[in-house]
């Protein structure tokens, strides 16, 4: 291990990946990722407030606009790299992770970002989804979740809801969901966070720690589909139930939530689970602090599994996992260095003819 | 002492086959033999043949593993219809082999291994080598595991360990008959088993007393020399198909500049290229094993747009899981190459075995109208220089090219005349760097798929290009500008455009081999059955038969005199190990009534039965 990883110490070093990125020379504002192409998505789509959020983020990068690449696969959101004024992959369904790791893993230069949706990422693109996480490919993967097939006009999706009641489910859906966050932390995920279309400044937030994270990271967005599978979020919006229904997570602060953050979550002694409590200046002091640079990725599953999947009642909103692991890029660039300082640059000639040879002359 | 001098004999080609259980090690005694040869200075052609399975039930017809080697001292085509010399290691590989042999042939038998289970075993009710079944034949009973554990009595080695080297043994008799060098075979031994080094000197210790043995035994009355064969000048090695097809690709990625990038996904029988190129790492070669057969080729595609040059390796099984994205690739006009090491199929068919049978599904196994040129190597050694010219044509016309070599190919070996570094083609594309088109207003803008106007390749502006962002997809896109169109008349150029670029790929016109111009049959190939057509047409000529042949490398599209040459001759006959894929598009494209012979057995071809099939064509003429 000690051979690959720490030649130069590059694999874990989260500034020294972003560094690779050259800058940008001229001073770019949201207008400059913006590109000539109608967006053609329904009006009132969660995607505009999204897509809006990323044009006005990537200035503050600071990279230079033709080394950012979005990749997608298949779906509404996957329209994406149309709208974005740097280079872009619409690819096929499921497939951008695997693509993107072939752009990443040989362009160290690039800041390569992936957009799908839940449909795209989870259940055609399920395995590159989970294998590019392993992996820790430096890749940004932007997974818009509205919990249903907009693009094919309205069938149940792997996020959907037990029961969902859509065109090919007329009696509704029997398949239990996907919880996305569940899942990206047991494919061994080193970033993984979850945000809400409607607010543009705690997903400006979570984009920018994913961007400057060495790695893979997952960001599931919870998107609204207003044609097909409209309010699926609301309660995560509506100003009346939002302070109840969201558990926000913020690294270092204790996990309370709840009007005037009367309710915080524990772990209950006995089956080290968690639990959501009434905080009280006794039980205080027992409220997790959120720390989401755990080695062990238990307690941030468990709040994975909090929310109620079907209200969406005590969802946690924020960084659920960000550590520090080697990245395939870096590793693969490492060993590729190693072979040449070993070996000496490839030579052809002698290549080809190798060691056991003979003439006719 | 005196020693009884041995009588040797001049031959010009020998055909010797080693068999065997899958653990016998028969594959590296015919390598090891094949090397031996090859240092020689004869010309050779072999046939590794084993099964799927890693181990197969031990003792078993399905168990049998084997390697036939055709060395001669004249130029050959084929590893040989029927082998003179066949090396039993046990009643298995003799039943299943006896039908192949000649009568009259040479049979070297490990008599240690036919006792009673073992024959029962394989459905023998008497020894074969006792009940006179095998008079026809030359037998040569050799107690070879007995003299192999004789010979290492002293090496403190356990008797299980010994026992494994009785194949070295058999190598060393074999050598000695046929005056092969051996001094390379010890020092490989010794390098193989530097880690054990007690087994490197029991293997050279074997396989000294198995050349000692035939020096001394009167049983192995005769020796045999078969002189070098009189190759053209050069420098020369034996390669196999898939070394010579990994060294292709390198030498693709120097010549062109680019780094090269393999996606793939373990599939007999392609895995030897994966494993091959991860070893070349000093050549910047980056080589990624996905998590499957999508993700292989996803990401060759993804480096590509990022202007490495893109490959994935696999076989039939896999290119029918990388169809769509192959269809993307067409779509998004980037180099890519696929690599299709056809095996039988369909299905999981026969991993082991060779076929042609993936022609048509590279040629149309896509949605859409996707078409996709395809290059293919007609010997081992061949499969070098089909790489390069299938990475020429996807870097000079941006567009995912098929290499179709398959499992004979790949696992059999020829010598191969060793090319210099500066003869090899030059590779080198420029990427784009500047915008290309004026805008009304007098700005200037990049157009992704404004073309170049004798090849019709879209420019290729890797990311990192300051001025040259663009947006590419599967979605039809509007000529030139490259943005989203749903629009009719732009879909029918786009379509009519991309083969158009496909059709106009030029590629050298098919050469005929029509000695006297008075054939009046035409025999052509693709692919592997150069070797065996080759071979057939010599011995119909020889025979006095008069024949033309010609074999084609490119596929797609095909070369632009093939309509020509067809129509010159009064019957055409393709043969090929799949059910006539090439006589379908020969007969659809040039309305012409060529006649398939096909074979579908997982083996080549044999040169007597084209010959024959020849001669019934050109009878009828
Ligand atoms: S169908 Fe739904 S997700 Fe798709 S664009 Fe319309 S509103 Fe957005």
């Amino acid at each position: 291990m000690s051979e690959v990883n720490g030649s130069n110490g590059a694999s874990l070093n989260g500034h020294s990946l972003l560094s690779l990125v050259p800058k940008t020379e001229v001073d770019r504002t949201a207008k400059d990722y913006k590109t000539d192409q109608e967006v053609r998505w329904c009006p009132g789509c969660g995607d505009y407030a999204v897509l809006a959020a990323v044009q006005g983020f990537m200035p503050t990068l600071g990279l230079a606009k033709e080394n950012v690449v979005f990749v997608s696969g298949i779906g509404c959101s996957s329209r994406f790299p149309y709208y974005m004024n740097t280079y872009g992959m619409h690819s096929i369904h499921g497939r951008a992770p695997a693509i993107a790791t072939g752009l990443a893993s040989s362009r160290p230069d690039l800041s390569v970002w992936v957009v799908t949706g839940d449909g795209d990422a989870l259940s055609i693109g399920g395995n590159h989804l989970i294998h590019a996480l392993r992996r820790n490919v430096n890749l940004k993967i932007l997974l818009f979740n509205n919990r249903i097939y907009g693009l094919t006009k309205g069938q149940y999706s792997p996020t959907s809801e037990v029961g969902k009641i859509t065109k090919s489910t007329p009696m509704g859906s029997l398949d239990q969901p996907f919880n996305p966050i569940s899942l990206a932390l047991g494919a061994e995920a080193s970033f993984v966070a979850r945000t809400i279309d409607s607010d543009r400044k705690h997903l400006t937030s979570v984009l920018q720690a994913a961007a400057e994270h060495p790695g893979s990271a997952l960001v599931e967005i919870y998107q609204n589909c207003n044609i097909f599978n409209d309010n699926a979020f609301e309660p995560l919006k509506d100003r009346s139930t939002k302070a109840e229904a969201i558990i926000p997570l913020e690294a270092g602060e204790r996990i309370r939530f709840g009007a005037d953050g009367g309710k915080g979550v524990v772990r209950d002694a006995e089956t080290g689970e968690l639990r959501v409590v009434e905080v009280t200046p006794e039980n205080e002091s027992d409220v997790l602090v959120h720390d989401p640079h755990a080695a062990s990725p238990v307690t941030a599953w468990a709040l994975s599994r909090i929310a109620d999947p079907d209200t969406l009642h005590q969802t946690p909103i924020g960084v659920f996992r960000d550590v520090k692991r080697p990245v395939y890029d870096t590793l693969m660039r490492e060993q590729l260095d190693l072979a040449v300082d070993k070996k000496g640059p490839g030579d052809l000639g002698s290549l080809l003819t190798g060691s056991d040879t003979w003439t006719v002359a | 002492m005196t020693r009884q001098v041995k009588q040797v004999k001049q031959l010009d080609r020998v055909i010797i086959r080693f068999a065997g259980d899958s653990g016998d090690g028969m594959q590296l005694t015919g390598d090891r033999f094949t090397s031996e040869t090859a240092s020689f200075g004869n010309d050779l052609s072999t046939l590794p043949n084993f099964p799927a399975e890693i181990r197969a039930p031990a003792g078993t017809l399905p168990g049998v593993s084997s390697f036939q080697l055709h060395f001669a001292d004249h130029d050959i085509l084929t590893p040989g219809d029927a082998p003179h010399v066949l090396v039993a290691m046990n009643p298995a590989a003799l039943k299943a082999n006896i039908p192949d042999l000649p009568k009259g042939a040479e049979i070297i038998v490990n008599t240690d291994e036919f006792g009673k289970r073992a024959l029962s075993k394989v459905g023998y009710d008497a020894n074969p080598l006792e009940d006179g079944s095998l008079q026809a034949y030359n037998i040569h009973p050799v107690p070879l595991t007995t003299l192999t554990l004789e010979a290492l009595a002293d090496s403190g080695l356990a008797r299980r360990d010994a026992e494994r080297a009785k194949n070295m043994f058999a190598l060393g008799l074999l050598s000695w008959m046929y005056h092969r060098p051996t001094e390379a075979t010890e020092g490989f031994l010794r390098q193989k088993f530097a880690k054990k080094p007690e087994i490197a000197e029991a293997n050279v210790t074997a396989f000294k007393a198995g050349w000692n043995f035939g020096e001394t035994t009167e049983d192995f009355a005769v020796s045999y020399e078969v002189a070098p064969a009189r190759l053209p000048l050069g420098t020369y090695r034996n390669i196999s198909g898939n070394l010579a097809l990994a060294y292709g690709l390198i030498a693709a990625g120097e010549r062109s500049g680019l780094e090269l990038f393999l996606g793939s996904y373990p599939i007999t029988p392609a895995s030897d290229v994966l494993h091959e190129l991860s070893k070349h790492k000093n050549f910047r070669v980056r080589t990624f094993q996905a998590e499957d057969e999508i993700a292989g080729i996803g990401a060759a595609l993804g480096a590509a747009f990022g202007g490495k040059l893109g490959v994935t390796t696999t076989s039939g099984p896999g290119v029918a899981l990388k169809s769509e994205t192959i269809g993307l690739a067409v779509s998004l006009e980037l180099p890519l190459l696929v690599v299709d090491i056809q095996r039988g199929g369909p299905s999981t068919g026969l991993p082991t075995k060779t076929e042609q049978a993936d022609l048509l599904q590279a040629m149309y196994g896509r949605n859409g109208e996707a078409p996709v040129p395809i290059v293919a190597p007609a010997t081992p050694s061949d499969c070098f220089d089909a790489a390069i010219e299938a990475a020429r044509i996807a870097l000079a016309y941006r567009t995912p090219v098929f290499l179709l070599s398959d499992g004979y190919l790949a696992n059999g070996s020829e010598p191969w005349r060793i090319p210099t570094v500066e003869s090899l083609p030059d590779l080198r594309v420029e990427f784009a760097t500047a915008p290309n088109h004026v805008n009304e207003d007098g700005t200037e803008s990049f157009w992704p798929y404004k073309r170049d106007p004798e090849t019709l390749a879209r420019p290729w502006a890797v990311p990192g290009t300051p001025g040259l962002e663009h947006r590419i997809g599967g979605i039809e896109k509007q000529d030139g500008t490259g943005n989203i169109s749903y629009d009719p008349a732009n879909h029918d150029f786009m379509v009519r455009t991309r083969q158009a670029k496909i059709d106009g790929i030029e590629v050298p016109d098919l050469e005929v081999d029509d000695p006297d111009g008075a054939a009046r049959t035409l025999v052509i190939g693709w692919g592997s059955t150069y070797g065996p057509i080759t071979a057939a047409v010599r011995r119909v000529r020889s025979a006095g038969g008069e024949v033309a042949q010609a074999h084609l490398r490119h596929l797609n599209p095909f070369p632009a005199n093939l309509g020509e040459v067809l129509a010159r001759y009064d019957r055409v006959l393709v043969p090929e190990m799949n059910l006539g894929q090439l006589a379908h598009l020969l007969r659809a494209k040039y309305l012409v009534d060529a006649q398939s012979f096909t074979q579908v057995r997982g083996l080549p071809f044999k040169a007597e039965q084209l010959a024959a099939a020849i001669e019934e064509v050109s009878a009828n003429v």
